[in-house]
């Protein structure tokens, strides 16, 4: 079931679904939970259990089956309200990429078992899929899952892996049999990181800080009955996730921010505010930025407004190109324009931050992160390829590693 | 995850950047029409030939369709559309680089007229001529104004029961061809037939085939008041405005042409025993022209809906939209002749026409870094004190 297909036990109920059901039952919520009074998590399971966390899920998992739009309803009236939220941010890759894939691929009992406490933020969530020898190649990981009685056995090493320090599950891709094609051998698992086969190190980045980690996997035992998907569709449930984590680093962003939003408005508020730091030079590339800024903003207005019409356009894989590039090189231009001030940094102390907070540290920080921009989620050159060959139809680079099994591919 | 580095203005509704199903209907229609009767060959063989427009075809865009009063209300004339029908218009002829005056006539020279007082006959009527397509007419600007830019007054108009103007006016686009010239003054904007005694036009041999220039002069040539000073200057004004907002959606045309035109012909050529569309070095520059053409897009789009509405926000998105989609249109058909090749290069390939219509216009109502410059007073982005 897609996570807009109210299914067959919403339908029954539908005239409960629209604008004015969903204020009923978010206001039946708050009189049978006091959000003054009722503790946090007990009233986001509460709001779970209402239908009400996400109203486009499924019923009997925090959903109602109504359109996605119609979750700006009950979030106004719940903020109106004073309840406390989930915090997504802390949350993100549970909430945009396990939820979507349990949902679509997973059994009855294991949504039931875990998009709960996922969406409560109880249970965080990571990602077990790059590997030291798998980025851009993601389907070359070598990463081996054995059978082992009832369950699976699994070892080899992860690596960009955001929050698994704090994560008490994981989406797991790893191979299965080494005997076919490198995307025919995977199978997609959850992984409990509290195993103690699970050893989490953090991975220390050019900012000095350490948002990732490398997980090392020895004798990790799964039961099968944490296998997602059937065996060796691992790169086909796969696919559902990234497709999510690329629009959830892409794509939509806040509707509504008004104003110059992000790092050109901390760019353009320096320029403002300190008039002898500006040059000629400096000022030719910041409108043209300020204009490549406003055409991307509004790219992704038009790319809205498509899927508000339900008529997705190819859009959204381009997008993040164009944001990463803009990051960089707004990031890169307030480094210049800060002069001497540009060249002190903040704090190269190693410290594990739970977010990425872009507009809260100095400039040499969002120069650097920003370099990451390019690389997360896909990097700019294989996005570039998705485009050439997905949207324009271009044909593909001849490959040699497609057809081969994967242990006789070099490495 | 990678924060938006977003721009927007004002906290007013969001335009509507999609198309309307009308919209797509009347592209369908003039794309029909382009099929048929504006095959590259013939905008070739017509630009040789020395004419400075396809009548034909100008005909049955103007009558036939209604293009040319797309931005005249009905009942002076027109047909009561908006900028952003103009615009689905003006993205169709950029992608066939088709020889007609719709942006010169029905948006430069009509915008013109709706500034005047259009109950006054001396209005009125030419204004219902350009809007049938019975006249073509022409406003007798250098291509290169932006907007807001002053012309320097060299037309003075001497006072009498019949005006009679005297002066030059060098690279208008949409002279030659024309019926009627629109002529900014010292005393205000006049009325002037080709037709009459002391008008001279005079063709410019001109980089863009598909909108050649000419050089108006006028000596002792009689013509009729439309406006006086102040508001000849804000009708002018608002047509320039107009024309540059709407040449952006000209532009995104001649863009996705060229992008279209490349990505198909390198899928089909051979080189080292395969398409060189497969070649990264090639599918990169083509995704990242695609990712540039989308934004266009967007842009243009902005800029139609803003003229369309009076949106606040107008001088920002037409600005905008010229700075940006005039690089786009160049871009993409420098990358259209590199990556045909050798046959990029050749006058029998249609990709020159694109190009020098594309370099042209990105000249033409403002070049880009005009706009920016515009822009950083309309979004307060000064420059260094000195």
């Amino acid at each position: 079931m897609s996570p807009t297909d109210p299914g067959p036990a919403a339908s029954a109920d539908r005239e409960a679904v629209d604008a004015a059901g969903l204020r009923a039952r978010t206001a039946a919520l708050l009189a049978a939970h006091d959000p003054a009074t009722t503790p946090r998590p007990d009233f986001l399971r509460a709001r779970f259990d209402a239908g009400l966390a996400w109203v486009h899920f499924p019923e009997g998992l925090g959903g109602l089956g109504a359109p996605r739009a119609l979750q700006a309803v009950v979030d106004a009236g719940l903020a109106a309200a004073g309840a406390p939220g989930n915090d997504p941010r802390r949350i993100g890759i549970g909430l945009g990429m396990a939820a979507p894939t349990l949902l679509q691929y997973g059994t009855e009992e294991q949504k039931r078992r875990f998009l709960r406490p996922l969406w409560t933020g109880e249970e965080v969530w990571c990602q077990l899929f790059s590997e030291p020898g798998a980025g851009s190649d993601l389907a070359a990981l070598a990463t081996r899952a054995v059978r082992d009685g009832d369950g699976w056995r699994v070892d080899g090493q992860k690596v960009w892996t955001s929050g698994a320090h704090l994560a008490r599950w994981a989406i797991l891709l790893a191979r299965t049999d080494p005997t076919v094609p490198k995307h025919a051998g995977l199978t997609y698992f959850v992984c409990d990181m509290t195993d103690p086969g699970v050893e989490v190190r953090p991975l220390r980045q050019i900012t000095g800080e350490a948002e990732f980690n490398e997980v090392f996997l020895t004798g990790v035992r799964i039961p099968d009955a944490h296998r997602l998907g059937a065996v060796g569709e691992g790169w086909k449930v796969a696919r559902t996730t990234l497709m999510n984590e690329r629009v959830a680093i892409g794509g939509s962003g806040a509707p509504g921010e008004a104003g110059e939003g992000g790092m050109l408005g901390l760019v353009t508020g320096t320029w403002r505010g300190r008039p002898e730091l500006r040059t000629h030079d400096l000022h030719q590339r910041l409108l043209r930025l300020w204009v490549e800024a406003e055409a991307a903003r509004l790219t992704g207005e038009r790319l809205r407004q498509q899927l508000r019409r339900g008529r997705p356009g190819p859009e959204g894989s381009g997008l993040k190109l164009s944001f990463a590039r803009l990051n960089q090189e707004l990031s890169g231009l307030e480094v210049e324009l800060l002069a001497e001030d540009g060249l002190a940094y903040g704090d190269w102390t190693m410290t594990r931050p739970e977010v990425v907070d872009f507009t809260g540290r100095d400039a040499g920080y969002r120069y650097l992160r920003a370099k990451g921009n390019s690389i997360e989620g896909g990097t700019s050159e294989v996005l570039l390829n998705i485009v050439a060959e997905r949207v324009l139809g271009l044909p593909p680079e001849p490959r040699t590693d497609k057809d081969l099994p994967w242990k006789d591919l070099p490495r | 995850m990678t924060p938006q580095p977003s721009a927007a203005l004002s906290a007013t509704a969001p335009p509507d950047l999609l198309y309307s199903e009308a919209e797509e209907d009347l592209r369908t229609a003039v794309r029909s029409l382009l099929t048929h009767r504006g095959a590259p060959t013939t905008v070739l063989a017509g630009a040789e030939s020395g004419r400075p427009y396809d009548a034909e075809l100008w005909r049955s865009l103007a009558a036939g369709i209604g293009t040319a009063g797309l931005l005249v209300p009905d009942k002076l004339g027109g047909q009561g559309a908006t900028a952003r029908e103009t615009a689905v218009v003006l993205e169709e002829l950029g992608r066939a680089v088709a020889p007609v005056p719709q942006l010169t006539s029905a948006v430069l020279a009509v915008t013109a007229l709706l500034g005047c007082d259009t109950g006054d006959a001396e209005v009125a009527a030419p204004l219902a001529a350009l809007a049938e397509g019975r006249r073509v007419g022409a406003l007798a600007v250098p291509l290169t104004t932006p907007p807001g830019g002053r012309p320097a007054a060299t037309v003075r108009a001497a006072a009498g029961r019949r005006p009679l103007l005297s002066g030059e006016i060098t690279a208008v686009a949409g002279a030659a061809g024309a019926d009627l010239l629109l002529v900014p003054a010292d005393t205000g904007l006049y009325a002037v037939d080709t037709g009459a005694e002391g008008v001279r036009i005079t063709p410019v041999t001109s980089l863009d085939l598909t909108r050649p220039l000419a050089r108006v002069t006028l000596a002792e040539a009689p013509g009729s008041l439309l406006a006086g000073p102040g508001r000849a200057r804000d009708a002018v004004d608002a047509a320039l405005l107009t024309g540059a907002g709407l040449l952006a959606s000209e532009q995104l045309g001649v863009a996705e042409w060229c992008l279209e035109e490349t990505v198909r012909y390198t899928g089909e050529r051979r080189q080292f025993g395969r398409p060189v569309g497969s070649f990264q070095a090639l599918k990169h520059r083509l995704a990242a022209l695609w990712l540039e053409v989308a934004s266009a897009r967007a842009v243009a789009r902005n800029a139609a809906d803003a003229l369309a509405t009076g949106s606040p926000d107008t001088a920002v998105a037409v600005a905008v939209a010229q700075s940006y989609c005039g690089e786009v249109a160049v871009r993409a058909a420098q990358e259209c002749v590199q990556l045909h090749g050798g046959i990029g290069m050749t006058w029998e390939h249609p990709a020159h026409l694109y190009l020098k219509r594309a370099k042209s216009a990105e000249l033409a109502l403002g070049t880009p870094g005009r706009h920016r410059a515009a822009l950083a007073r309309l979004v307060d982005l000064p420059g260094p004190p000195d």
